[in-house]
């Protein structure tokens, strides 16, 4: 692939001097530049084939029109304009409003939907999450297994998860049989949306509780003990130690949730198809743009445009407002 | 011990037993399922009872149309091959981040940062067109490539934050006691990096062994992975989900994922929580 690099890697730290990581603000090396510029070279002509061209492509298809009819006749694609996010956004198909039931009427209710889905769950997770991580951080004997026993519904694949509780609420499942309740569990809108929420929950908390556990295992037991001499109660080194100190890691994790969330796709796809009864009770956007490819790929990549627009958009916003330094970049020099 | 620790104590055992049983008793369920003879896939003893191993053959049989043993493998294909391109592109990548200064670090960051958040949904449409146009519409490289958008994000990630904790310093201090260039790297740095690399590899491989969303769409009968397979897999009577060989193949797929997190437990939550926190 690179014939060089493997080289440099092998050459690169003996030439390097050791006191210079230390000298902060020191000038560059050109020689270091130009062979972090080689090193990292690989990975973003990757990340320029696998994401960067799709994308280009998605956006340009966004513009084009899908085979349609046109008085009559099946007419070929062509320029469409802003047509298919007008599809979308305003839900014209052609001249005229989308007729009820069909992809471009639901888009409005399908954004609702996923973002009601990312509020409960990432909410549920947070709360849940906190509280496995408070626990974890304790002292107890067995540490070794509740680690193992929380990476499992993290190792176990989407797809299965969703079999697996697609089965746990069957109608004559463990679940109806433990409560007593003769629920057609994915027959109505609000009991398939919750048997979502709850495998979703039960998937994903441990890794939120993971990432809390690391930012509160970065807190020392110092300030705890020195709060308590100060005569600090366990409510209030709670809320004035525990919260501000563990804040980041917690953002970082909220952050990482909610995008998944919002691209959510697996679950509700293979327990529900995005029905529930009729519609798209369960339709989350991904499911959304998959269901629109059977219409026209022009419109679906529109779509898709939006999505990932949203995606960024909201990540934006946590960026922005919540500081989630995700990036990890140069701070850690200052240590 | 007074009266307000051993409270205490028995509160986090408390919590610990519930933490456990979260993540067990799911799990319990489908492997007694998976065990339990087709006639009785609904009953509720908890513990296995009317035990077979009827539900694997029915796995992995192929007159119904599923090709699960199949699918095992190209699950093992595309989640091996992926993995070993992450790997190879992203250690070069991690190490100039973990260990150069060079300006537009910040950018390649975000970059990464931003492809770790991509929606594979938005890879689906334009890709689907295009391997149909250039016939490689349901051939494994077909999810191979779009599996690399968030592979690759992953080891360049967890193998930067492994990187940084390395003492380095023992490097210099090897030359100094007269190692060659070539000793002091594969004598002591490549064997201090090995953990790392092997923690990142089985995260990248368990991604790609679960991904779903863009197999589903880009995929063939001969090349479906498994969490096609399953999500796909047809019964013996139409309309009628057949749960316990479902149960069973699930089982199959999640039996040696299980085994990796029991061996790397810990490295794996290293790994996990790497890039986030110590950042």
């Amino acid at each position: 692939m690179n014939d060089n690099a493997p080289g440099s890697v092998a050459t690169a730290p003996a030439r390097r001097r050791l006191p210079r990581r230390r000298a902060g603000g020191s000038s560059l090396d050109p020689h270091e530049k130009r062979r972090a510029l080689l090193l990292v070279s690989p990975a973003m002509i990757a990340l320029a084939i696998v994401i960067g061209y799709p994308v280009v492509r998605a956006i340009w298809m966004s513009f084009q029109a899908d085979q349609h009819v046109e008085n009559g006749f099946f007419v070929q694609g062509g320029f469409a304009g802003l047509d298919n996010y007008k599809h979308w956004l305003l839900q014209r198909c052609g001249d005229v409003a989308c007729p009820p039931g069909s992809t471009g009427s639901s888009f409005w209710e399908v954004v609702g939907i996923t973002l009601f889905f990312t509020v409960v769950t990432v909410s549920i997770e947070l709360v849940l999450g906190f509280w496995f991580a408070m626990i974890m951080n304790g002292k107890f004997r067995g540490r070794g297994l509740v680690r193992a026993a929380v990476l499992i519904p993290w190792a176990i694949p989407t797809a299965v998860t969703a079999k697996l509780w697609y089965f746990i609420f069957s109608y004559d499942g463990i679940v109806n049989h433990l409560f007593g309740a003769h629920v057609i569990w994915f027959g109505d809108k609000w009991a398939a949306r919750s048997a979502i929420i709850v495998s979703d929950v039960w998937k994903t908390t441990p890794f939120m509780a993971l990432l809390i556990l690391a930012g509160l295992q970065l807190i020392s037991d110092d300030v705890y003990e020195a709060a308590k001499v100060d005569g600090a109660s366990a409510v209030q080194r709670f809320w004035s130690i525990t919260v501000p100190l563990v804040k980041p890691a917690v953002v970082v994790a909220l952050l990482f949730r909610t995008l998944d969330v919002l691209r959510m796709y697996d679950l509700p796809q293979i327990m529900t198809g995005g029905g529930a009864g009729d519609g798209n009770d369960t339709t989350t956007l991904s499911i959304l743009v998959i269901n629109e490819t059977r219409n026209g790929f022009n419109s679906a990549a529109a779509l898709s445009t939006i999505t990932f627009l949203i995606v960024f958009g909201v990540a934006f916003l946590f960026i922005k407002f919540l500081g989630a330094s995700a990036t990890g970049a140069e701070p850690k020099a200052k240590r | 011990m007074t009266t307000s620790s051993r409270w205490r104590s028995a509160r986090t055992y408390l919590g610990v037993v519930i933490i456990v049983l979260w993540g067990l008793l799911p799990f319990y369920w489908m492997i007694v399922t998976a065990f339990r003879d087709l006639q009785f896939t609904f009953d509720t003893t908890p513990w296995p009872t009317h035990v077979t191993l009827d539900n694997f053959r029915t796995v992995f049989a192929t007159n119904r149309g599923n090709h699960f043993g199949r699918a095992l493998l190209n699950s093992v294909f595309i989640g091996g091959v992926t993995t070993v391109i992450g790997l190879t592109i992203g250690v070069f990548t991690a190490y100039a981040m973990a260990r150069l200064r060079f300006p537009g670090k910040n950018a390649i960051l975000a970059i990464i940062l931003a492809a770790s958040m991509f929606p594979g949904v938005a890879l689906v449409t334009p890709l689907f067109q295009l391997f149909r146009n250039i016939g490689w519409y349901g051939s494994y490289q077909a999810m191979i490539l779009p599996d690399i958008s968030f592979v690759l994000p992953l080891t360049i990630y967890t193998l930067t934050a492994f990187f940084r904790e390395m003492p380095w310093e023992l490097e210099e201090a090897a030359r100094i006691d007269g190692a060659t260039k070539r000793q002091a790297f594969t004598k002591i740095m490549l064997p201090l990096a090995a953990p790392g690399v092997v923690t990142t590899a089985i995260l990248a491989f368990i991604a790609a062994w679960n991904e779903f969303l863009i197999a589903s769409q880009l995929s063939s009968d001969k090349t479906a992975p498994v969490t096609v397979a399953i999500a796909n897999f047809t019964g013996s009577k139409p309309h009628v989900e057949p749960y316990t060989a479902v149960m069973a193949a699930g089982t199959v797929v999640t039996i040696p994922l299980i085994l990796m997190v029991l061996a790397f437990q810990r490295r794996i939550v290293d790994g996990l929580t790497a890039g986030g926190v110590k950042g």
